[in-house]
């Protein structure tokens, strides 16, 4: 799957589009890859305020619980509350449908300090030269 | 020769180990392929110890009684059991599966965490015995094959008649061109199956798996890795050492009962367990399934509806073939009734789960 180029990327791999000063944020395809099956997602509800960097809500796979950090700070405007129970889009379309909340940014700004995609593919190839030694 | 196949790694006792093969659908393709079809597994890490007798003609038949709690005297030549070594204080060194190979020749399979802990204590405790210790464990890659049509894929690759191979027994024979291959009838996954133990070098492993792979195309095998392995063996409700049976837990609370044969003589660990069933349990080991939305993890708390600590989760996972969320916990037995509500604490908050009976899959008779 590639990395869409109309949106930003952080280093544990979230992505956010911006619209206006609403960000639209989700995990990405490498992130859904490494949890493997997801079947459950905890999110936030509307009204929530988050904190770029700091956790917001948390997705599990059989195998593990990983948690999912804010790429930008703001106030959680909608939730996809399909994914409650279709969390399995996450592996199949985590750059479209299974996207998981919305954020009016406190600053929009902030978006063009996360990288773009060449930069985080980089970044990925990268950590997958260190996995294989 | 995992990552060739595209395998997720992780690091598990020292080992490098496959977690899924992302070509295989992942994990939960994996779990179903075992449990419908077939899956093979590499579980090269896992350890062998031989004992066998030195002079004295019944002296590993000593030693193995003196180590484990399972009777090996019950043994035939050609059979294996389930059985544990134990701590004087009646706690798990390990569980092992004991083969008789021959007369008095036994062979332990044990764990990978635990290896050279148990080779020490095999080693520390047989000093005064008459018989030989030969740790195996390098000599030998364990692959198993396992699963509804394990046999039938297994059936291609060797002269040996696995029909004939009872569950919990095995046999030597021709396995992909090699002479004299351990084949038993055993597996963690719940399913039938086998594990075969080969010649650890690379090129010989690579080959029997590849020709594991290739005989099991036409039945949909599916390499898996120690993710599947893991929910197979919840499912199942057997034991993980480090978390159902470890050094401060004990038989009776493991509920390994069983497996343990008091009448047999005495053995290490006997005197404590003798005082532990007499005192009675303050925890036991308890299937649960989740009520609420909320998946309980290895060691997680269980707690009372005040939110007063009673458990700990020692595995928990969803259940692939259940589609339910479930887990195995310690809890006082006083709560351990079937039906049973109890409270797992999942990132601070209470969601309820209920106990119910074990082994959540248990696979149709034949």
């Amino acid at each position: 799957m590639g990395y869409p180029n109309d949106r930003r990327y952080t280093k544990d791999h979230e992505w956010l589009v911006l619209k206006g000063d609403v960000a639209t944020v989700g995990i990405t395809d490498y992130a859904q890859h490494e949890l493997g099956d997801v079947v459950f997602v905890e999110l936030p509800k509307t009204g929530a305020q988050v904190a770029a960097g700091k956790s917001f809500g948390t997705v599990e796979s059989v195998k593990a619980v990983s948690e999912i950090y804010a790429p930008a700070s703001g106030e959680v405007v909608e939730v996809n509350a399909g994914l409650h129970d279709t969390p399995e889009k996450i592996n199949t379309d985590p750059h479209g449908d299974a996207w998981l909340i919305r954020i009016k940014m406190s600053n929009p700004a902030d978006a063009n300090s996360l990288m773009d995609a060449a930069a985080y593919e980089a970044y990925i190839s990268e950590k997958a030269k260190e996995a294989a030694h | 020769m995992h990552r060739r196949l595209g395998a997720k790694m992780v690091n598990f006792g020292g080992w490098d180990m496959p977690v899924e093969y992302p070509k295989s659908g992942g994990l939960v393709a994996e779990h179903k392929a075992v449990r419908g079809r077939v899956g093979v597994f590499d579980v090269s890490h896992m350890g062998d110890i031989r004992i066998h007798t030195n002079l004295n003609a019944s002296g590993a038949l000593a030693t193995v009684q003196h180590l484990g709690m399972n009777d090996a005297s019950k043994l035939a030549v050609g059979q294996a059991h389930y059985s544990a070594m134990l701590y004087p204080q009646g706690t798990f060194v390990d569980d092992v599966i004991v083969h008789r190979l021959g007369e008095d020749d036994y062979l332990f399979v044990i764990n990978a965490g635990t290896r050279e802990k148990d080779i020490n204590w095999v080693r520390q405790n047989t000093a005064g015995f008459d018989s030989a210790v030969e740790d195996l464990s390098d000599a030998y890659t364990q692959l198993a094959i396992q699963g509804p049509k394990a046999v039938d894929v297994l059936q291609k690759l060797t002269d040996a008649n696995l029909a004939a191979i009872k569950n919990y027994w095995f046999t030597h024979g021709m396995v992909c061109g090699l002479r004299n291959t351990l084949i038993a009838r055993t597996g963690y996954t719940g399913e039938d199956g086998f594990e075969i133990y080969v010649p650890s070098d690379v090129a010989t492993s690579e080959m029997v798996w590849n020709k594991v792979l290739e005989a099991g195309q036409e039945y949909g095998i599916a390499p898996c890795g120690l993710g599947a392995r893991n929910t197979l063996r919840l499912e199942s409700k057997m034991a993980l050492y480090g978390h159902e049976i470890s050094d401060t837990i004990n038989v009776w609370e493991a509920g390994l009962d069983r497996y343990c044969k008091m009448e047999k003589g005495d053995f290490i660990g006997r005197a404590a367990l003798e005082r532990a069933k007499a005192a009675g349990l303050t925890r036991t080991l308890v299937g649960l399934e989740m009520l609420d939305r909320g998946i309980a993890r290895d060691e997680y708390c269980c707690c009372d509806e005040a939110g007063t600590k009673i458990g700990m989760v020692t595995s928990g996972s969803p259940s692939p073939t259940l589609g339910k969320n479930i887990a195995l916990a310690y809890v006082p037995p006083a709560r351990s009734a079937i039906g049973t509500v109890i409270y797992v604490e999942i990132r601070g908050q209470k969601y309820r789960a209920q106990v119910v009976p074990t082994p959540f899959y248990k696979r149709p008779k034949k």
